[in-house]
């Protein structure tokens, strides 16, 4: 999985929590100073690069998606072609099928592992918690190609320690690598990498919350659980669903591991991932028209995804 | 903290979060271990020998190795690596500084349109832009030079969004005019009043696409073709793949094991070496 956007923000303790900023920082916009050419200066070396890198891309992409190439007509305008042509693939929907799929089952396990793991680091704060904390959060130090490598290794029979633990007690050594285990391997290295990473957030989010909203729940006699689970989760609610699209995000993107292990996976095929199809198209049969069809389909349907859910998430945000 | 509860209730509370707590470091240190360990044994025992246990003592031959094998282009990509994130890292904060200083703190035409399609900008998702940026860079003959992953590399729309709303936050507005009534000129104000006030996103932000940077492989991959500009992600793969190719007669898995080892290494000290900052650093309420 790859993901470029870190979820992270100024101090915690410097700021105060998603809550009353919204207001605040309303209040404070009307009183920016107005000297236009300064202002818009700093903001032009920035606006530039994302002309360049984001918009023009972009643009470039939707442009050359609406032709096509072929040896007998040459390069010609064929409309919205590629897309009805992808979205009508099978090799493309199996692909988007299965990363749903993963998504469905690995997204829920991580971030209630991280969850669960923020809610005891709040709660217990022993040298053994801080250890924890910082291993935890070392697998997002490790390169992706990196960590598919380390696990391929350790999920093989010639190299790891894992393949053959059955046959100590006489039972058949574990193939990581075959049809029904390739998504459930898969979904570890994912989990390995990024669930401590989604924990941090959550326990800053955790700390962010001012204690007193807890006082009230101690005098009823709550337990600490049902404190965590009924004061807590929710005071966090925002940050919880940030780290949901994010991963969401991230796995619409799968390329890295599929991409390692298929080294390892020969049946890990050209369009496993939607990601790893749009690379092939490109670089394997050269149909830049397609794979760019691809490529914007995709971005597109996560923009809208993401979007919409940041979306409605502020409207409710908003109204409470 | 301790919600509730007498004291001894409390510790018998905690046995269970400790017990959870130490699956989980095995969990997340026992990959790391195996490459630590794997490292420091020839291409026959990591063969033959148990896997999470030492043989004979190889690192350091396995580090001389790993530097000479095809004349030392480890190194290189080593350097590469250092160069494409130190770059990037740098001209991506100075750019998000810049951008959100003047968001938050400036009013000009455009702005408001800007600053919402800021947040939709966010939401592109990185690797789609990449085969589209390939073909762009290809039209003005940048793919395969360094340029190539350096450029992309400096877009982060929510690095802006962050030092945005960190200003917003904790730069007063009275300081700055303050500063003007002294006859302080803008970049001025900005270079000695905000952006230290700013430093603790400012190093956030440096951290975050520091990470990115080092860790991209779909990036480099697809802009380079010359073995000489990989960095250490798409070289080890080249490896790995000729290992998988010739099954280890020539290039050899103690190679790729413990070259992985010292693509780690830096980072991993950078983090503990800097873990107050994303600690304190690390919240999801900045998206709201």
């Amino acid at each position: 999985m790859t993901r470029s956007l870190p979820i992270t923000a100024p101090a915690a303790e410097e700021s105060p929590p998603a809550g009353p900023v919204e207001s605040r920082s309303r209040r404070r916009s009307r009183r920016v100073t107005a000297h236009p050419v300064a202002g818009a200066l700093f903001v032009l070396p920035f606006f530039l690069v994302v002309v360049a890198f984001l918009i023009v891309p972009l643009g470039y992409a939707f442009w050359l998606s609406l032709s096509s190439k072929s040896l007998a007509t040459g390069v010609r305008f064929s409309g919205f072609d590629n897309y009805v042509r992808a979205f009508t693939d099978p090799l493309l929907l199996d692909g988007l099928l299965r990363v749903v799929l993963f998504g469905l089952v690995q997204i829920p396990i991580m971030l209630g592992i991280a969850l669960a793991g923020a809610l005891v680091l709040d709660a217990v704060t022993t040298k053994f918690a801080l250890a924890f904390r910082l291993i935890a959060f070392m697998p997002y130090a490790v390169p992706a190609v990196v960590g598919a490598l380390m696990w391929g290794f350790l999920y093989s029979r010639t190299f790891g320690p894992f393949a053959d633990l059955p046959t100590l007690v006489g039972g058949d050594p574990i193939d990581f690598f075959s049809v029904s285990l390739l998504l459930v391997s898969l979904g570890n290295i994912v989990t390995w990498a990024w669930t401590g990473y989604n924990m941090i957030i959550l326990y800053s989010a955790l700390q962010g919350v001012p204690r007193e909203m807890y006082e009230a729940a101690v005098i009823d006699g709550a337990t600490p659980v049902q404190i965590a689970l009924r004061v807590k989760v929710p005071a966090i609610k925002q940050a919880i669903s940030l780290a949901a699209i994010f991963t969401v995000i991230g796995t619409m993107q799968f390329f890295t591991e599929p991409a390692i292990m298929a080294r390892f996976a020969p049946q890990i095929s050209a369009g496993y991932t939607p990601n790893l199809y749009a690379y092939n198209q490109a670089f394997a049969y050269s149909d830049f028209h397609y794979s760019a069809a691809l490529s914007f389909a995709l971005g597109f349907l996560v923009f809208v995804v993401a979007y919409a859910f940041v979306f409605v998430n502020r409207r409710r945000g908003g109204r409470k | 903290m301790t919600v509730g509860g007498s004291g001894n209730q409390t510790k018998v509370n905690t046995r269970l979060p400790h017990l959870l707590m130490g699956v989980g470091i095995l969990y997340f240190l026992v990959p790391l271990l195996w490459v630590v360990i794997a490292a420091t044994k020839s291409q026959p025992d990591l063969l033959d020998s148990p896997a999470l246990w030492f043989a004979e003592f190889n690192l350091f031959e396995n580090i001389g190795q790993l530097f000479r094998e095809d004349d030392g282009v480890y190194g290189k990509w080593l350097l590469n690596t250092a160069l494409y994130s130190g770059l990037s890292a740098l001209g991506a904060t100075a750019l998000a500084a810049a951008a959100g200083y003047g968001l938050a703190r400036f009013q000009f035409m455009g702005k408001r349109l800007f600053e919402t399609a800021l947040l939709g900008m966010i939401m592109v998702p990185a690797t789609a832009l990449v085969l589209p940026t390939y073909l762009i860079l290809a039209e003005v003959e940048l793919v395969d030079t360094m340029w190539a992953v350096i450029l992309p590399s400096l877009l982060s729309p929510f690095g802006a969004y962050l030092v945005r709303v960190y200003v917003d936050e904790s730069v007063p507005v009275e300081l700055i005019d303050a500063a003007r009534i002294d006859r302080a000129g803008e970049l001025r104000i900005f270079w000695q009043i905000v952006v230290p006030m700013m430093r603790p996103a400012i190093v956030t932000v440096f951290l975050f696409t520091l990470v990115a940077t080092w860790n991209n492989y779909f990036l480099p991959l697809v802009m380079l073709s010359d073995s000489e500009l990989y960095p250490l992600t798409v070289g080890l793969t080249t490896w790995f793949n000729l290992a998988q190719q010739e099954a280890g007669t020539r290039m050899l898995f103690n190679l790729v094991v413990t070259g992985s080892l010292l693509a780690i290494v830096p980072l991993v000290v950078a983090f503990v070496l800097l873990q107050r900052f994303w600690r304190s650093g690390a919240s999801a309420g900045a998206l709201k």
